[in-house]
């Protein structure tokens, strides 16, 4: 403000003041509000958090010695500790309030699993040890392998896939190997339209043509689309169960039946296990791979990006080809790590090989496994049961003023689907998602899946409360309202977040992706008129 | 349960609203035959917080952890003290449990964190860019081949034999499905790093070499003299670092002429936990941007024109390109990320390279000490923290014995490459700055009594 | 000089054995704000129907195929620096390639100015 504030006029956000100016501090930040300039721009060559020895020997000859350290300004500790308090109150997380991201399955992560994975005895050990000093650990691995086994009805488990789409590589790999195995050429994988953008990316990956194959008009599979394409060229089907639509494959049972009576395989995207854990065994419906992101069932925490784990579960037709490392119990007692050197020793001379280093997400599975015993078997189909009921309150609270595509053919699995169709011409998905923001929640996922137009897929998850839900539904309604009214105001939100709109195109025709020691635009104060903090 | 917060009188509620009289109905598109009636038979019930912890502390409590014993393992995964700050702010809700950012508006912190670890590992690694981050080391290895043969259009790489194992074992593993030629060869218990053998098998076909710098033995390669060797052929230089501290004391990998430099990141603030997660460092020239994978983080402006970050680039990723996508990866390894910076932070340039000095000279006590134990030599004349024995025994043998007194004492070249004869009496060892002259001392003791 | 479209959006000027080759306003119109646009080399043999470029918006990726057979002789530069070219004279300075076509009798099943208005009006 530039004029003395006589009259006692007081401001809130995006206000004018009395003079017709916007309203602004001097420091920029507002409130609980704040800002945070780069750490390059407030560290210092001469600033360190760590208390090192300054060894002064020379070191050995030889050696291509740096000329300079690396140009990396440091912080001390209670900058360091400010900068990254500062930087995480800009997010949003399933902390502050519900993250209903259809597909992406975002539930409370209990603090009970953080703290075992922090134990000294799986945190600080080395992949390499010998293997008498590493027991517990390989037991972890061991008991989670168990349990993924009897939780899908499957035959087997890969371990060591390091992410969701790493599991689909790998179970594609056990396909081919296993048609090579038979002497076999077969080279397509068939991929319903609704799946996942990895599906047909990771069968490119591996070799496969990638053909699609309709929806009808229930949002499921059409079989007998299916059928008609089936034949010896088909390496298998990847399908998602539930689907992407949020809806369960009631002919999935026919479908396996249909695609292994040609000699193909079936792969399901087991990213939405979380809906039927405890309800079905994915075994008993025909699957011979399914990939299970322990970071959604099981919920090891996003951590704003990974790290995943891709765990994936085997008929016992493609078992013998799943990669290395895996355990293995002996009559001993005694879990042995079965790589390369003992694959014969332990019946594994087909595995396909080796995916990464080492033996898979340790810290995920120690997360994971700890969530499973909390539940247990019967907690287990609690969480599928809780997940459906809120998905389908979620949809039967809202079906009147957000078109649902899929409403009519019976109830949703764990997420529920709207288009944008009703809305204000010139009003979209997108404001009702940026709408949200203002709200105070973070959108459901916008735009997908590609069948349904302007698609808003919301998956609440077990975890939320029906009291939660209730304020989540309110606000989307009145968000649906005043999209459907073509309240303009919606265009320009989000308004109360730590950025409006971001440019993206800018970001994408002129990449910058490392801080190059150019000040920053205009508007942004300087860390020197932030001052010292 | 203490998770589930809906209540009886809930559930009871909101199916009346959904219009159903039980929750198996809404389970109908389920086959009923395939529908469990109850719990599956076998597998334990629910249990409370102090009872699971009992259990994996059990669990724990069987594992010889790094921090009990004097250790001296690394072959790719080394163990260095980590600020407890760290570990405090990734325990932060809003950075561990945030998705992935695609509502930038929201993930400011993120989305920061990302541009500034992008930029300290460019800097690091000596490349012009870098990305958010890859599964692991061994991960970014194999993308950093297939880019190569994206940018020259050729398809056969070379590898260094001191390039580890697993990493080979992987790029191998991937080659055999997308028929790719990998001239792979295995390490030579000899001073001098295989640079000669590596240049010698350049060819007008090959789009790549791999070197690891520092190798799985210890050494250092050349590599200007390898960058050179490749650059006059048409092919791209791809240097894999395992340890990144060593940056701190040896030139970094793209200021020697590396086109494209991958890493594994678990070195700072990630931690040992077994082999994962990890963090797969990636950085290239700029010129390559739009042939990288991962995910990118970029700088932009939002509407009012405040500087703010997204995730950019993403065409080339697998959700939007599909069956054309750049590479198989499509998380990244944010909150080991998160780690990394957080620790690179507190460090900053000038304490990494304290860093590195007090681990290279731990590591000159440690060969010291050791190469005085009757019947012990060190092959390693350059080293940065780790050095190659050569014991008069199998070397596998003698860990597990040592193991077995208390001592994590290195990794058997015969675990990393079985079977492999000549290799069986070599033993890596690893000095950080964890280590201490006590630790030397009772290893040194130990490792006597067991030759003797 | 003579313009031909393709039902991909993509159009076509030919003079003597020389054709231009870009995508259409109304191709431009939907796909939002070209980001980047990946050119064929110069000198590389094309056929009809292949994916010989590739036009980025933010959240797209779209393949443009080459509307008849030929040798690329030159790619639009202007591009690298300005791929909004695209955008705001898609059919004219956005042009993204030159070819040498091998056989001008494919042009016989391309569409003219009228009937591609026609076939977008239809969409």
């Amino acid at each position: 403000m530039s004029a003395a504030n006589a009259a006692g006029w007081r401001p809130t956000m995006g206000d004018t003041t009395p003079q017709g100016e916007n309203f602004t501090t001097k420091s920029g930040d507002y409130g609980l509000m704040l800002e945070e300039p780069l750490s390059f721009e407030i560290g210092g060559r001469e600033k360190c958090g760590v208390d090192l020895d300054d060894p002064q020997g020379a070191p050995v000859a030889g050696l291509p010695l740096r000329k300079a350290a690396p140009d990396l300004p440091g912080l001390t500790e209670p900058e360091t500790v400010r900068h990254y308090t500062r930087l995480s109150r800009q997010n949003y997380a399933i902390d502050l309030g519900p993250f209903p991201l259809g597909s992406c399955t975002m539930k409370h992560n209990p603090r009970l699993n953080e703290k075992v994975s922090r134990l000294p005895g799986f945190a600080d050990v080395h992949p390499l040890q010998p293997q008498s000093s590493v027991q517990g650990a390989l037991g972890v691995i061991n008991e989670l392998a168990h349990w993924l086994i009897a939780l899908t009805g499957m035959h087997g488990v890969a371990m060591t896939p390091k992410a969701g789409a790493h599991g689909e590589l790998c179970g594609l790999l056990c396909i081919k190997a296993a048609i090579e195995a038979r002497g076999e050429q077969r080279g397509v994988i068939l991929v319903p339209e609704s799946a996942h953008g990895t599906n047909p990316a990771t069968a490119a990956f591996a070799g496969f043509k990638v053909e699609s194959i309709p929806a009808n008009a229930a949002g499921r599979v059409d079989l007998e689309a299916l059928k008609a394409r089936l034949g010896p060229d088909i390496a298998g089907i990847m399908i998602t169960n539930p689907n992407t639509c949020g809806l369960f494959e009631p002919d999935m049972k026919a479908i396996s039946d249909a695609v292994h009576a040609i000699g193909g395989y079936v792969y399901c995207d087991g990213a939405n296990f979380n809906a039927i854990v405890g309800k079905v065994r994915p075994g008993d419906l025909g699957i011979d791979a399914m990939h299970i992101n322990l970071h959604k069932t099981f919920s090891t925490p996003h951590g704003g990006g990974g790290p995943g784990s891709g765990p994936v579960v085997l008929s016992e037709a493609l078992s013998p080809y799943g990669p290395l490392p895996f355990t293995a119990k002996t009559a001993d007692g005694v879990i042995h790590l079965v790589e390369e050197e003992n694959a014969q020793a332990f019946d594994h001379s087909q595995g396909f090989g080796r995916m990464s280093a080492f033996h898979g997400q340790m810290g995920m599975f120690t997360r994971a496994l700890t969530y499973i015993l909390s539940h247990g078997a019967d907690g287990l189909q609690q969480v599928a049961e809780d997940a459906v009921l809120n998905a389908n309150y979620v949809l039967r609270s809202l079906e009147d003023v957000l078109q649902a595509p899929f409403a009519e053919s019976g109830p949703c699995m764990h997420e529920a689907l709207f288009s944008d169709r009703g809305f204000a011409d010139g009003f979209s998905t997108q404001d009702v998602a940026k709408g949200l923001i203002d709200e105070g929640f973070h959108p459901m996922t916008v735009y997908f899946p590609l069948v349904v137009h302007g698609a808003m897929l919301v998956e609440p998850t077990e975890t939320e409360s029906k009291s939660g839900l209730d304020r989540f539904i309110a606000s989307l309604r009145s968000l649906a309202e005043r999209a459907k009214a073509g309240d303009r105001s919606l265009h320009s939100a989000p308004h109360f977040a730590p950025r409006r709109r971001l440019d993206e195109t800018l970001a994408a025709r002129k990449p910058i992706l490392v801080w190059k020691g150019e000040p920053g635009p205009a508007g942004l104060p300087s860390p020197s008129e932030i001052g010292d903090r | 349960m203490r998770y589930l917060p809906l209540t009886a009188d809930d559930r009871a509620a909101m199916l009346g609203i959904i219009g159903a009289t039980s929750v198996d109905d809404l389970f109908v598109d389920v086959p009923a035959e395939a529908r469990l009636s109850g719990p599956i038979v076998g597998l334990p019930l629910h249990a409370n917080e102090l009872a699971v912890e009992r259990h994996m502390t059990r669990l724990a409590s069987q594992n010889l952890s790094a921090g009990s014993a004097p250790f001296f393992l690394g072959a790719g995964a080394y163990r260095h003290h980590i600020p407890a700050s760290v570990d405090h702010l990734i325990q932060r809700g809003e950075f561990l449990t945030a998705y992935t950012p695609y509502q930038p508006e929201i993930a400011q912190g993120t989305l920061q964190v990302l541009f500034e670890f992008q930029t300290q590992v460019a800097r690091l690694l000596g490349t012009d860019i870098a990305n958010a981050s890859m599964y692991d080391g061994s991960t970014a290895c194999w993308e950093a081949i297939l880019m190569a043969g994206r940018i020259t259009r050729k398809s056969r790489a070379v590898l260094s034999g001191g390039l580890h194992p697993h990493y080979a074992q992987v790029v191998k593993t991937m080659a055999r499905f997308t028929g790719d030629t990998i001239d792979a060869r295995l390490p030579e218990l000899s001073a001098e790093a295989d640079d000669a053998a590596v240049i010698a098998a350049i060819d007008a076909d090959t789009s790549c070499v791999v070197v690891q710098y520092p190798d799985i033995l210890g050494r250092i390669p050349d590599l200007a003299a390898i960058a050179a060797a490749a650059q006059a052929k048409g092919a791209l230089l791809i240097a894999v670092v395992t340890e990144p501290v060593a940056l701190g004391l040896i030139e970094a990998p793209g200021n020697l002429g590396a086109d494209i430099v991958v890493g594994e990141g678990q070195s700072l603030g990630v931690g040992l936990q077994f082999g994962g997660p990890y963090l797969g460092l990636f950085g290239c020239r700029e010129k390559f941007v739009r042939q990288m994978p991962g995910r990118l983080c970029g700088q932009t402006v939002d509407a009012e024109g405040k500087r703010g970050f997204v995730l950019t680039l993403s065409t080339r990723e697998q959700h939007i390109r599909r069956e054309k996508a750049t590479s198989n990866i499509c998380t990244n390894s944010g909150l080991c990320a998160l780690a990394f910076s957080i620790h690179m932070t507190l460090l900053g340039g000038e304490g990494l390279a304290r860093l590195a000095k007090v681990n290279h000279a731990r590591a000159q006590a440690m060969v010291a000490r050791l190469a005085k134990v009757p019947g012990v030599s060190c092959l390693n004349t350059t080293y940065f923290n780790e050095v190659t024995l050569l014991l008069p025994q199998d070397a596998r043998e003698v860990v597990r014995v040592l193991a077995d007194r208390g001592v994590l004492g290195g990794v058997s070249l015969g675990r990393l490459y079985p079977g492999v004869e000549g290799l069986a009496n070599g033993l890596l060892v690893t000095a950080t700055e964890t280590v201490t002259d006590e630790d030397i001392e009772t290893f040194a003791t130990e490792l006597a009594g067991v030759l003797a | 000089m003579t313009r031909y479209f393709t039902k991909d959006h993509e159009w076509i000027e030919v003079d003597g054995d020389t054709g231009t080759v870009g995508i259409t306003d109304y191709a431009q119109g939907q796909l939002g704000d070209i980001t980047f646009v990946e050119l064929p080399a110069e000198g590389a043999s094309v056929g009809k129907g292949d994916a010989v470029s590739v036009v980025d918006s933010v959240k797209a990726a779209s393949d443009v195929y080459s509307p008849v057979s030929g040798t690329v002789d030159q790619a639009n530069a202007a591009l690298a620096d300005e791929p909004e070219l695209v955008n705001s004279d898609a059919e004219k300075g956005g042009w993204l390639f030159r070819l040498t076509l091998t056989d001008p009798a494919e042009l016989d099943g391309l569409m003219d100015e009228a009937a591609y208005k026609a076939f977008v009006e239809a969409l």
